[in-house]
Order: C-alpha cells, then structure tokens, then sequence
C-alpha cells in the first residue's frame, strides 16, 4: 500500500527545505540565513533530511527549552523515526549506543556512574594542571617556526592531553583516537567506513577497559571498570561510554579554541577587553558569549515525540521526529537582546549550547575550565597574535557535525 | 523564600554551583545536588532564581514563604 506513509515522510516536498541548510558566504560565524527565515515565520516547521525523512525543525529559544525539557520528547537513537544526523551517525550510534542515545531511567543510571569527575570541585581542582598544559603548549609555539597552525599545535592538544588524563587513555594514542573520531564527525562519511571506525575505537576502549579491570588507576575508566566488575554495567557499555567522552571531550572543546580564536580576531574590540582584564568574571563571561554565539554543535539536538505536542500553533504527532536548532535558538533576540552581536561582557548564561534538559552537556564544566584558560592566557602570552592568510582562505568545517576550522594558520 | 530541590531529576550539570555556590552544592559520589540552606538569606535571591532557570534538570524551584507573626 502506497497511500500510507510512515509519519514524518508526509509532507509535500515542494515546501519543505533541506537540512542542514548552507551559511551564507561570507557569514562563516552566523547560522544559515533560512534559519533566521523560519525563526521569524514558521518557529516549528517541517525539514527534509538526507534519507527522505520530514522532520520538525525548532528554531525558538523557549520552544527548544520546552522541548528538550519535556519527558515526551526521547532521545532513543533506536527508535525507527529518530531523525539520524547522516549515514554515518546512524550506523555509529546503532553500534555504539551510550547514555547520551537513551532515555530515563537507564540514561540516568549510566549517567550517574560517571557524573562525579564532572563535579565544579573536581573540575576546578584541574585548572592547575590544565595552566601548566596551556603553558607548555604555548612555549613550545613561540619556541618554534611560525607561522604554525594553531589546531595541531594547540587546540588539539590541549583537551586531549585533558580528556585523556581524567579517563586514563595513553595520549600517545592520540594520532590514532583523533583521526577515528574525525572520520565519525564528518557528515559526508559512509556508513562502511563509520562502521570501521567505530569498531577500532571499541576494540581499543575495550582493551583499555581489561587493563583497568587488573591494574585499576585513579581515573573514569578504570571507575567504569569497577562497574563491570560489579555487574552493574557490560563491557560493551563501558566501551561505548568510554568512547563518548573521549570524542566529546576533545573535538568540542578543540573546535571552540580555534574558531574562537578565529571569531576574536575578527573582533579586535572584543579581543582587547579580554587581554586587558584579568578579572575571572570577565573572562567566564567571555567563555559563555562565544559558547552562545558561536554554538558549534550545530546540526540540531535529535528527539522524537513520544505523544502528540502542541508547540509553536503546531502538533507534533506521537512517533515524529524533532530537531531543536540551537545554533539559532541562541540567536533568538527574545532571549538575547541584538542577537548577532558579539558583546562578551553581556550575561548570556542561559544559552543553549550546550543543550537542555536531562541531556545536556555531562563535560560542561571541564569545557568551561579548559576555555577559560586558553582565553584567559594564549591572547596575554601572545598580545601580537594574527592570522597568517587571509579568512577567505580558512577551511570551515561546513561537512562537520560539530562545526569549527580544519586549520588555523596564525602568526605573532 | 524557601528553596527547593529535587535529587531524583538532577543530572548534574553543575549549573546552580556556578550560579549560586553559597546554596548549592553536589555529592562527592555523584555530583547530584546538595542543599546547603534551605532559607537562603534575601541578597541571594537573584541568584538562586538564576540557578532555578539554569537548571537543565528543572530540579530547583523556590516558594515564597508566608510571614509568622
């Protein structure tokens, strides 16, 4: 039978746009124009995906809050209607399926068993060492040729060097961790060569795993392993979380150095306020303005609605899929006065980032601290700091599932 | 006002730490919210409301309290 159709793959093509949908040329820090369009117009609205699919796309602050707060939205990357990010992202999370693709209660179970490395305490007790990472790091720049590509010799390193020590992972492995993970968050990867990757980051989480079981260190992996020893979590599980915050706790992190980086040099203005200050609130408020504005997670929050929802004068049904773009929901001027404005001294906490609800970011406050000492230090220990081409010659990542640059020529 | 906070939806995120550390703080097994006070006192308002909108949880919520004479 034709004539029925699966819900979500109803609507007449003809009006439905694509999604993603392009950044204006020469707007590299500005969300796609039809974003602002649909915002204005039709806040919730249908979108076609790469397989067909229609979608809800949410394009308001309050509504995306609303949404990803409501325990009728689930995040199940299991679910037959999920709105799956590209060919490669749905293979990953099928066969790689931690917390972040599960609902309560074994989303928070999961969760729990790892929150506590995330606590302030813990985090801020690792600004010293990140200092002295951030240091070491920047030595090594300015004793060097330049000019130098600020992602490889710097954005890179510094949260894996981060991400690596609090989970117990070799950073030697890093080449090998870092091109697996960079195949996995390119949009246009196939499924085959997803499903490669995905299953040599399992196989050598689960490797490390075993060694933490025998010899257990004080680290979140070998924390992971005590569950399993206890029966409370599999291996597998163990692996899939392990994988989850070793690629989230270095590509976010690493992009928003680099094209922060980028975005300030734009700003002289903005750039001097926050060389000039050494005032801590100052440079958190600095943090939070490029999170908002710069919003690199930026192909959508992926749910579906459990039951029918009312929302923006439209229902969305039971069992359809639903996209919350926060990339212009933090450019919502009902949340954020002269939206496209890069103010960093304006009180922008309330962004949505890094998300909303019970999903949002786990790794927030080690991503707060990590940035907070790149923008505190790299802009005072290199005040002449410029880039080496022109912007029109910076590779964006407009493929990426999290956006940012593949490179950062600078030199001072 | 009376300060609310519900441990069961927490997931910490930490938010209300930032927000408002002299009212909240997080369980050294799991970072899920601890109360510090319940009756915060009146300068901290502001903030404590911050930290209830900051939840991501919307774990936090305040009553407004009625005055015994």
């Amino acid at each position: 039978m034709s004539t029925i159709s699966a819900p979500g793959t109803d609507a007449p093509s003809a009006e439905v746009p694509d999604y993603p949908m392009t950044r204006a040329v020469g707007c590299p820090f500005d969300p796609p124009p039809t974003l602002y369009t649909l915002q204005g117009r039709a806040p919730v609205s249908r979108v076609r995906l790469w397989d067909g699919s229609s979608p809800w796309l949410v394009t308001r602050y309050e509504d995306q809050r609303a949404l990803l707060a409501d325990p009728r939205i689930s995040a199940d990357s299991t679910h037959p209607h999920h709105p799956h990010q590209s060919p490669g992202s749905l293979v990953r999370r099928r066969q790689s399926r931690s917390f972040i693709s599960m609902d309560d209660p074994e989303h928070a179970r999961q969760r729990r068993m790892v929150t506590a490395a995330f606590s302030i305490k813990h985090v801020e007790a690792l600004r010293p060492a990140i200092q002295k990472i951030v240091d070491g790091l920047i030595d090594a720049m300015l004793a060097g040729p330049k000019p130098v590509d600020l992602v490889q010799a710097f954005a890179l390193p510094v949260p894996s060097l981060v991400i690596c020590e609090l989970l117990g992972v070799p950073y030697a492995d890093h080449d090998f961790f870092q091109a697996n993970s960079k195949v996995l968050i390119k949009r246009a990867t196939p499924p085959e060569q997803a499903r490669a990757a995905t299953q040599r980051l399992i196989d050598y989480l689960d490797r490390l795993i075993g060694d933490k079981l025998v010899h257990p260190a004080d680290d979140l992996l070998s924390t992971l392993a005590a569950r399993v020893k206890a029966g409370e979590l599999s291996r597998r599980e163990a692996a899939n979380t392990g994988i989850l915050l070793l690629i989230a706790g270095h590509e976010t992190t690493a992009n928003m150095i680099a094209l922060g980086t980028l975005t300030l040099l734009q700003h002289p203005d903005q750039l001097a306020r926050l060389r000039e200050s050494d005032d801590p609130k100052v440079i958190a408020s600095a943090v939070e303005e490029l999170l908002r504005y710069l919003n690199i997670v930026h192909s959508g929050r992926r749910r579906v609605a459990l039951e029918d929802i009312e929302i923006g004068g439209v229902t969305i049904r039971a069992g359809e899929g639903v996209i919350l773009a926060n990339d212009i929901g933090n450019r919502d001027p009902a949340a954020f006065p002269d939206p496209d404005r890069l103010d960093i001294g304006r009180d922008t906490r309330h962004h949505v980032a890094f998300g909303f609800g019970v999903h949002q970011c786990l790794g927030q406050p080690l991503a707060r601290v990590e940035l907070q000492v790149v923008y505190g230090t790299l802009y005072r220990r290199i005040p002449t700091v410029q880039l080496a081409v022109d912007l029109e010659e910076i590779p964006f990542k407009h493929d990426g599932l999290v956006y940012g640059v593949y490179e950062l020529p600078i030199t001072w | 006002m009376k300060v609310i906070v519900d441990q069961n939806k927490c997931v910490a995120s930490g938010q209300c730490v930032l927000a408002t550390p002299e009212v909240f703080d997080q369980r050294e097994e799991d970072g899920i919210v601890v109360l510090l006070t319940e009756n915060p006192p009146e300068h901290l308002a502001d903030d404590v409301r911050q930290a209830a909108v900051l939840c991501p949880a919307q774990a936090i919520w305040m009553e407004e309290q009625e005055k015994n004479e």
